[in-house]
């Protein structure tokens, strides 16, 4: 059977190493310069998928993004998908307060990336892992 | 790998980050600026990242980091050159870089340190100022 044909307007990136972060962080630039994104709605979305690729990789133990660009009647943006199959966060509400980190970061990240971004949302479940998307328009 | 490249100006080291700030890339820099402070006995650390088009939370801890571990080696660390679309962002992200100097360019940055250098009494070169 054919591959399916890929979206243009969608980008999936493994993340499994440090190096894997800047290329999300490219791909979401890319992305959000070519729907039209002001430049301080780029920094915003790009740092976020920034914060996020890390926590899927120092957390997760690496997974992946897929990076979508939304074109609809009403909005344009991007909206980006981080999914791992890590150990899952047991309190999310906990896990989304600023300074809360059971790791080596600042515990910004989370909270931070919700902050950024004009759409959050996070599932996560014990033992299956974790699924976190944002997007931001105009 | 990639290294960041350190040059030594007077009694200040100057650092300017053109590359898209990978997490291995800024712990080098921390370590190798570290080494620069102790062997050159810098009393000033510039570091320019007008370059950088995002700094997200790793990137700006790494800067907090420098900027401690300078002070503890008797340099002060100056960041010059950030963009407004970055700063908007990194306060957003809950980031304010306490502990950090900031300057809006080079040129003001290497004003604050020369500063620093005549309240010690010393030149921009590397001796005691001239009686």
């Amino acid at each position: 059977m054919a591959p399916p044909k890929p979206d243009p307007g969608v980008q999936a990136i493994a993340i499994r190493t440090g190096d894997d972060i800047v290329r999300v962080r490219q791909a979401v630039r890319g992305s959000a310069v070519e729907v039209g994104l002001s430049l301080v709605d780029q920094t915003k979305i790009v740092t976020a998928a920034s914060e996020l690729a890390r926590n899927t990789l120092d957390y997760g133990g690496g997974g992946l993004a897929t990076i979508e660009i939304v074109r609809d009647a009403t909005r344009r943006g991007v909206r980006i998908r981080f999914e791992d199959a890590g150990p899952g966060i047991a309190d999310v509400e906990l896990a989304l307060k600023p300074g809360y980190t059971t790791g080596r970061g600042m515990g910004l990240g989370l909270g931070g990336a919700r902050r950024l971004s004009s759409e959050f949302s996070i599932a996560s479940e014990i033992g299956k892992g974790t699924r976190v998307v944002i997007a931001r328009g105009k | 790998m990639e290294r960041i490249p350190i040059l030594k100006i007077g009694a200040a080291l100057v650092v300017t980050i053109q590359v898209d700030m990978h997490d291995r890339v800024a712990m080098t820099l921390q370590e190798d600026l570290s080494t620069s402070i102790v062997a050159s006995g810098a009393k000033g650390v510039l570091i320019d990242i007008s370059a950088l088009e995002i700094v997200d939370s790793f990137i700006g801890r790494t800067l907090a980091n420098i900027a401690s571990i300078s002070r503890v080696l008797d340099a002060e660390t100056v960041v010059v050159g950030m963009r407004p679309a970055v700063a908007i962002t990194l306060v957003e992200l809950g980031l304010a870089l306490p502990g950090v100097r900031t300057a809006l360019n080079a040129e003001r940055g290497m004003a604050l340190i020369r500063q620093r250098l005549a309240a010690l009494g010393l030149t921009d070169g590397d001796g005691p100022a001239e009686a």
